[in-house]
């Protein structure tokens, strides 16, 4: 789509002015403003504490339940007198890994057992799209929940879970990319080189593909986020004294008539996120891959 | 001499599914053909699309494996698809593609992408290996300023002359080529053919030629092989097939052959469908088409056989003359 | 066609039967339920009894095996709590959930596709965008965030609506509401695409190029063809309709199944636990195989397996 802009043939010193308005005219404002918003996000979970201006278990008992917009404590404060934006900024940091983990963890997994089914076909195949329909048939907040509660919740356990939401999305992208790439394709041409099969995936189809993985990924990193946080909002997923989006909503649930910033400030962060996310990944689909929908 | 690769008896057949739960029909791509090709010798294969002729040529690579016969390469049998060794030998049989561009990535310049059998097959230290490249380019006519384009930004001549610069790279003794040049702009397929047949000339590389254009087949080959639904018809040097065509499958494709300065006289048209292969005629498959056919052609499948000094043909007609001229 | 069905069914059961022991094993591996029902201070001559009366002593395959034989004769096992069978504890719990998600579906089914349908008739248009942009929203918002901001609003501050409970059919519209939220979104913009789609293909043009009026086209030609995978999505939410409540019968105190399966999960009341699991996957199952079938039906090139 670039290409009908005049900027691409420009010479240099215009190219850039050319690049930029370009840029400008293509990106729509809501685009813009979920980049910025997304760029924000992960600039406060890696500087967390540095921007953090007080401990996430530190109480200030004189002042319990303080509402938004004072200096001391800008979103305000919780019931033990802790503050809101420092709680915040953990959780946001918390919340992000957690979905980062468990995305890469299911999109690793999810690629590789395609790139299996297409590699041995026959019984590998079988098995990898019966485990993808098992997968897909499995009422999975529900069964989260229910290991969760059964086996007590942890941080590894969480985002392992997590990590299986999703994942056969990736096997069945991963697994027809691999399979049209080998039936006449270049993969085909590599192997008939002599490459290895390790070769032939990971220098040759990985690349190819990748752009169509990653915009499956920004498909589940919000299912995910909202995954996390309703199960920490019900109690069964990050536990205190760690602190997340989900179960800072859910904390603040209590105190929702007399403190519902405490609830709000989490409330509206994850929203604005997931919102970012599906808006900047429709876009990066139409961009990238005009094969899914 | 031994022969450089070395085919007995092959056959395929391919079980084509219309539906999931629908029973197979069965295509016999290639059966019972056996050929032989030496060192730098070049053997055409023509034969119209379906015949098999594609199908010969993996097979002969060993990407498709074979269900019946066996292919010899310097005298060792193939090893199985996929395994070391088949990777191994590699280095020394290689395939050039009707489409270049399906056989390029399109995420790598082409430099990397000729180099990288040198890389698979570790062929020569690391730092001489851009050199390689850059003579390998050289070779094909390829501009160094090209290095780092990828497929896309090339014409499709230059994404030919990459990949035959590819299959070259690791030095092989058998080039097989399936229908190099026919996805090429006619005024780009006469450079291509001889760029191939120079490069077989310097380094003594032998090849298979698989086309069904017959003039290019004409130029380039020493032998010729023709065939009809998955079998090989007749087999003869290329003067002689082109001067006097025996098989009547033969004679029709020779007759169609327009030559310059010349009126088309004389011309056998084919009648009858064109072959389907998965509904293959009874006997001589050829016979529903053929002007000549006797009771015979309808109920027996004619060998392959020499009918005359190298030259064999699978016909029951021409082997009953031969029978008489001899 | 008949081979079709059959194979279709049998894969539901093996999925069926796959979440049954997969829900089996994971939890049983999870810690003994004898300890977690009676407390740490009980002697352990007491544990022991727990665990002979309700067959915990026994290897797990054997177990196993009979809770499969239990099954098929129709007994979902009994309450570790209540003593009751647990089938039965479940199945009184299905209508007040029905009594939201079916609502909720309604809700979804009249302004998700009418929404969608009207904004690709109206491609670029201020109120194509303005649906494509609620729509994102719509499922994005989490609805327990959901849930709460309307308790905030129609609760907390307006006081017209009340916030938990199941006294009246006035208390149903908060948490109906919530649940319909997300679907509305999904099918809005699910209807949007599969219209536009459709709108693009050479019969449309072609009907409106003989002179068929625009209306006729879009109700004749359009929706119709449109339908097909909107049905599948309706079909998932079908499927969803036991297993959507969790969060939303937590929060508004709701008696479904939801909450069921949190008090059954907090007290590990294995049997109960068991049986909302193979109750809910086996609707899911059920559902996604009728969608499979009405497809394959509608659309006979699905029935090859080059669809997978």
């Amino acid at each position: 789509m670039a290409s009908i802009y005049p900027a691409t043939t420009q010479p240099n010193a215009r190219q850039r002015a050319g690049f930029l308005s370009s840029i400008r005219r293509n990106l729509p404002l809501s685009v813009g403003l979920g980049i910025l918003w997304l760029v924000a996000m992960v600039l406060v979970a890696i500087f967390a504490d540095r921007i953090r201006p007080y401990g996430i278990t530190q109480m200030d008992l004189t002042s319990r339940l303080a509402p938004p917009g004072m200096l001391k404590h800008l979103l305000g404060t919780d019931e033990l007198g802790r503050d809101v934006l420092s709680r915040l900024i953990q959780s946001i940091r918390l919340s992000l890994v957690i979905a980062f983990g468990a995305t890469l963890l299911s999109a690793v997994f999810g690629t590789a057992l395609g790139f299996a089914a297409a590699q041995f076909r026959g019984l590998v195949e079988h098995l990898v799209l019966a485990l993808a329909d098992f997968q897909a048939a499995l009422p999975f907040l529900i069964m989260s929940l229910a290991v969760l509660a059964f086996f007590g919740s942890s941080m590894v356990l969480l985002v392992c879970l997590m990590g299986f939401y999703g994942w056969e999305r990736y096997a069945r992208i991963a697994r027809g990319l691999a399979i049209s790439a080998g039936a006449q394709g270049y993969a085909a041409s590599v192997v008939q080189l002599g490459a290895t099969p390790a070769r032939v995936y990971l220098r040759h189809i990985l690349p190819n593909v990748a752009s169509t993985l990653i915009v499956s990924m920004t498909l589940t990193f919000p299912e995910i986020i909202l995954m996390e946080s309703g199960l920490s909002f019900l109690g069964l997923g990050v536990q205190p004294p760690a602190t997340s989006l989900g179960n800072m909503v859910g904390f603040g649930r209590e105190y929702l008539t007399r403190a519902p910033w405490i609830m709000l400030a989490p409330a509206a962060v994850i929203m604005l996120t997931t919102l970012s996310i599906s808006l900047v990944g429709d876009w990066l689909r139409d961009r990238l891959d005009p094969t899914v929908r | 001499m031994t022969p450089l690769i070395e085919a007995k008896e092959l056959v395929r057949i391919y079980a084509l599914r219309h539906g999931p739960f629908s029973r197979p029909s069965f295509v016999r791509a290639v059966e019972d053909i056996s050929l032989s090709v030496f060192p730098g010798e070049t053997l055409g294969i023509v034969g119209e699309s379906g015949s098999g002729k594609s199908t010969l040529g993996r097979m002969l690579l060993g990407i498709d494996p074979a269900q019946g016969g066996e292919v010899r390469f310097e005298g060792q049998p193939m090893p199985r698809l996929g395994t070391p060794e088949w990777r191994a030998l590699r280095a020394k049989m290689q395939l050039v593609y009707q489409d270049p561009l399906a056989a390029l990535d399109r995420r790598q310049t082409i430099a990397t992408q000729i180099g990288e059998p040198l890389d698979i097959h570790r062929i020569g230290p690391r730092e001489s290996r851009a050199g390689r490249v850059e003579d390998l380019m050289a070779a094909v006519g390829l501009r160094p300023d090209q290095a780092g384009s990828y497929p896309h930004e090339l014409s499709g001549g230059q994404r030919q002359r990459a990949v035959i610069a590819r299959a070259l790279a690791a030095r092989p003794k058998l080039l097989v080529c399936d229908e190099p040049v026919s996805a090429l702009d006619v005024s780009i397929q006469a450079q291509v053919v001889n760029m191939l047949s120079d490069l077989q000339e310097e380094n003594g590389i032998a090849m298979i030629f698989i086309s069904h254009d017959l003039k290019v087949v004409r130029n380039l080959a020493d032998r010729v092989a023709v065939m009809y639904l998955g079998r090989i018809v007749e087999e003869a040097s290329s003067d002689v097939i082109f001067q006097s065509p025996r098989h009547p499958y033969t004679k029709a494709l020779v007759s169609s052959m327009p030559i310059p300065g010349k009126k088309l006289e004389g011309r056998v048209i084919l009648q009858g469908e064109p072959p389907n292969p998965a509904a293959r005629p009874s006997g001589c498959a050829f016979h529903p088409r053929c002007p000549v056919a006797r009771d015979i052609c309808r109920t027996s499948t004619p060998a392959l056989r020499s009918v005359e000094t190298g030259r064999t043909a699978a016909c029951h007609v021409v082997a009953d003359n031969a029978a008489i001229a001899a | 066609m008949i081979r079709f069905v059959l194979v279709r069914v049998m894969r539901a059961v093996i999925t069926i039967l796959a979440v049954m022991t997969f829900a089996f094993v994971v939890l049983r591996m999870s810690g003994d339920p004898a300890e977690v029902m009676l407390g740490p201070d009980v002697p352990q001559n007491v544990i022991e009894a727990f665990r002979k009366s309700w067959g915990l002593d026994q290897p797990l395959w054997i177990q196993y095996l009979a809770y499969l034989k239990s099954i098929f004769t129709g007994d979902f096992g009994v309450s570790m709590r209540d003593k009751a069978p647990a089938l039965q504890l479940v199945l009184e719990r299905v209508p007040a959930t029905l009594q939201l998600t079916v609502p909720a579906l309604i809700l979804k089914l009249l302004i998700g596709i009418p929404a969608g349908v009207y904004a690709a008739l109206h491609r670029q248009s201020f109120a194509d965008r303005g649906v494509i942009l609620l729509a994102i929203l719509g499922f994005t918002i989490p609805s327990f965030v959901m849930g709460l901001l309307l308790v905030l609003i129609f609760s907390v501050t307006l006081g017209v609506l009340p916030s938990g409970g199941q006294e009246t059919w006035v208390h149903g519209i908060l948490p109906t509401l919530t649940m319909s939220v997300g679907g509305v979104g999904i099918l809005a913009r699910f209807s949007r695409s599969a219209m536009i789609e459709v709108m693009g293909q050479p019969y449309i043009r072609t009907a409106s190029a003989k002179g068929l009026k625009w209306r006729d086209v879009v109700w004749g030609h359009a929706l119709p063809n449109a339908a097909v995978p909107i049905v599948t999505i309706v079909g998932f939410m079908v499927g969803s309709l036991i297993a959507g409540a969790v969060v939303v019968e937590s929060i508004f105190s709701w008696p479904g199944i939801g909450r069921l399966l949190i008090v059954s999960v907090s007290n590990r009341d294995l049997a109960v636990v068991q049986c909302i699991l193979l109750i809910v996957a086996a609707t899911m199952v059920v559902s996604n195989l009728v969608v499979d079938l009405l497809y394959g039906w509608l659309d006979p090139r699905l029935r090859s397996p080059a669809s997978h």
